[in-house]
């Protein structure tokens, strides 16, 4: 069977940014692939020439064994998108917007079954500007799936959601993938990609610098336990390297973050050498490894640090790297 | 396949819902229109003809003279003394200044509308009560046809510049939202053909135009008798033939703007201008000749003119080429550009 989505060589650039530089990914039928990466990393590009909505400068894209060239109104009829921030009319009731949604497609389920997927059968005669956040996204993947697609397009379906509402979105992704379903979805949330996804491609600056299952990933880093540990007075990372058991340490935002294999066995030594150089421990927690950490493992920095070193750069006048961001500058002000 | 499972039907429904849902729009396509008749009918419905004044000199035959002219119809005279007389001359308030007397002299301007009329009308009367005898003996009848008032020539105007902005409004405004909502984008990735949502624009236009001019043409004869001459069939085409012309105004500058501030600059651009040159208020035959050309291009000049000759002088659609042609060439014109332009993301 060819997979539901193989992408070679794929480029694009704007003006004077690189926004995809070269990615490559196969994406096979029946999974839950997620696309990992801080904002401006080149998720939302990439999504959106998978849809069709925007052109590679350069490289092939194959959706369900189909090029966009020419089979755009079949390939179209066989996905499923869901685009960050689209805000459906206001003024239309959930059962209105999906039946409008509805009669576009050659094929579709009914109305009520579509409501009935995403959980707003009661909500079917309220208006769009009356349902809560996690409501509205979940009308926007009822507006998706309307056309029984086989592959969806999810592109950070969760952000700005509550816990709660974002784990009843987590719920619904997951009956659409036991229903043999392929999705791709992009967020830059770590954890909601360890509990949703099968497989994952880690992106920063355009290129794909990780890629494979959550467990696989987080196994590259040699050590499935993190201790985040910081002391009083502080000490040099050569000490914290030098306790026996510690696989790396990293520096982070407050201390340092080792990877270990077994908490119970380094903990004791590690308190053990701090008290021989006359310290005190100030900080000191323990928790299994994340993709959070193996981002931290692959750019020496987390998701967030990221972030925010790059919107420090953009203050000071560096050129923006992602078209996201360039738009928005731009005065998305409707 | 039911007429719900229509992708045309559905975003026809849509605009429909966004009109009837939303009050505020409601009032500016409705009620607006029917509070600027009523106020402006208000003003302009029963006014006695304007007297216009006269001012005499004083001096010994003044107060005959002043006797004279007052007797005149439309003129009133006012006592002043030379300096007092030439400043009401000079304010507009008199429209001519007369000093009586063997030889009369007169103080006007020409270019004021009336003056060299009141002029004549004046020596006239100063003659006869000098005891000139007038050879002829005219008769008048008086005639004030409907048709002819102010509100009459106002109805079809007002009427033509609801539909305009209505059209560029309607279309222009709802398509950039939709793009700044990200929903065009939205729909872009579905298979829906991208003609049925411009179609749903414009076929909802026809419409609405339809129900806005029959609502104001009863509300024209309830409210000040004005029984349209013309048939209703040569109303409804000039009315179908505007909205085609304004959405399409209204999708072209809908096809670029990427948010509302550029787009309603835009569209102040393109129907404020209309609004004065075009003859709402007051016909646009005041413009200098070498105007005249780029005025009567405009659709709403071509929409006024054509309503006036439908509403008050019964003239039919066919017999208006030149206004059915201006408002089907803007139509096309605007339709094949903004296709072309028309972005969707």
């Amino acid at each position: 069977m060819v997979p539901a989505i193989r992408l070679r060589g794929l480029v694009k650039r704007f003006e004077d940014v690189v926004a995809v530089d070269g990615v490559d990914l196969e994406v096979e039928r029946g999974i839950c692939f997620g696309v990992l990466g801080p904002n401006g990393a080149g998720k939302t590009t990439t999504v959106e020439i998978l849809e069709g909505l925007q052109r590679p400068t350069s490289g092939d894209v194959e959706l369900l064994g189909m090029s966009w060239n020419g089979r755009a109104a079949e390939l179209r009829a066989r996905i499923g998108v869901q685009l960050q921030e689209t805000e459906l009319y206001d003024k239309l009731s959930v059962a209105e917007t999906i039946r409008l949604f509805r009669s576009f497609y050659p094929r579709r389920i009914d109305v009520a079954e579509a409501m009935a997927q995403v959980d707003l059968v009661e909500k079917r005669d309220a208006w769009v500007e009356k349902l809560s956040g996690g409501q509205k996204q979940r009308l926007a993947i009822a507006c998706a799936l309307v056309s029984d697609p086989e592959l969806f397009f999810l592109d950070e379906p969760t952000t700005g959601l509550d816990p709660a509402a974002r784990r009843s979105l987590w719920e619904i992704i997951r009956g659409m993938r036991s229903r043999g379903r392929t999705i791709l979805l992009t967020t830059h949330y770590m954890e909601e990609a360890e509990k949703l996804c099968d497989r994952v491609a880690i992106l920063r600056r355009g290129r794909v610098i990780a890629l494979g299952t959550p467990r696989e990933l987080i196994a590259t880093l040699g050590a499935e336990e993190i201790i985040e540990v910081a002391s009083e007075p502080a000490l040099p990372a050569d000490v914290y390297a030098a306790v026996p058991g510690v696989v790396a340490c990293l520096p982070d935002a407050a201390g340092f973050r080792l990877s270990v294999h077994e908490v119970h066995e380094t903990l004791p030594r590690l308190v053990d050498a701090l008290r021989t150089r006359g310290a005190r421990p100030s900080r000191l927690n323990t928790r299994t490894a994340t993709l959070d950490d193996v981002f931290v493992e692959l750019t020496g920095k987390s998701i967030g640090e990221e972030e925010a070193a790059d919107r420090k750069a953009r203050a000071a006048g560096a050129p923006a790297r992602g078209w996201k961001r360039r738009t928005r500058e731009a005065g998305d002000a409707g | 396949m039911k007429l719900s499972d229509q992708p045309l039907f559905q975003l026809f429904l849509v605009r429909a819902r966004e009109l009837w849902r939303e009050p505020g729009v409601l009032f500016w396509v409705f009620g607006f229109p029917i509070l600027l008749a009523v106020a402006l009918g208000l003003a302009f419905r029963h006014r006695p003809p304007e007297r216009q004044i006269v001012a005499v000199v004083q001096g010994a035959d003044a107060s005959a003279a002043a006797a004279a002219i007052g007797a005149l119809e439309g003129l009133e005279a006012r006592l002043a003394d030379r300096a007092g007389a030439l400043e009401m001359l000079r304010t507009g308030q008199a429209v001519v200044v007369v000093e009586p007397g063997a030889a009369p002299r007169f103080t006007l301007d020409p270019t004021r509308p009336g003056s060299r009329l009141a002029q004549t009308a004046v020596l006239d009367a100063l003659e006869r009560a000098a005891g000139r005898e007038d050879r002829l003996q005219p008769s008048e009848e008086t005639v004030t046809a409907p048709g002819r008032r102010y509100i009459d020539f106002l109805l079809p105007g007002l009427l033509g510049m609801n539909l305009m902005s209505g059209g560029v409004w309607g279309v222009g405004w709802a398509l950039v939202l939709m793009r700044t909502r990200k929903l065009l984008k939205r729909f872009a990735a579905t298979p829906m053909r991208r003609s049925d949502l411009l179609l749903s624009f414009v076929l909802f236009r026809v419409v609405i135009s339809l129900v806005e001019a029959l609502f104001l043409v009863l509300f024209g004869i309830v409210a000040f008798g004005l029984w349209p001459r013309g048939g209703a069939a040569s109303l409804g085409g000039l009315v179908v033939l505007s909205a085609l012309a304004f959405a399409g105004v209204g999708l072209l500058i809908a096809s670029r703007a990427q948010n509302a501030q550029s787009a309603a600059g835009l569209m102040n651009l393109v129907t404020l201008p209309m609004f004065l040159l075009s003859g709402v208020f007051f016909s646009a035959g005041n413009f200098p000749d070498w105007m005249q050309p780029a005025v009567k291009a405009l659709p709403l000049t071509a929409l006024n003119d054509g309503l006036r000759a439908v509403m008050l002088d019964g003239r039919s659609l066919a017999e208006l080429p030149l206004e059915t042609g201006i408002l089907l060439a803007w139509g096309a014109g605007s339709f094949a550009v903004a296709l072309r332009v028309f972005r969707w993301t």
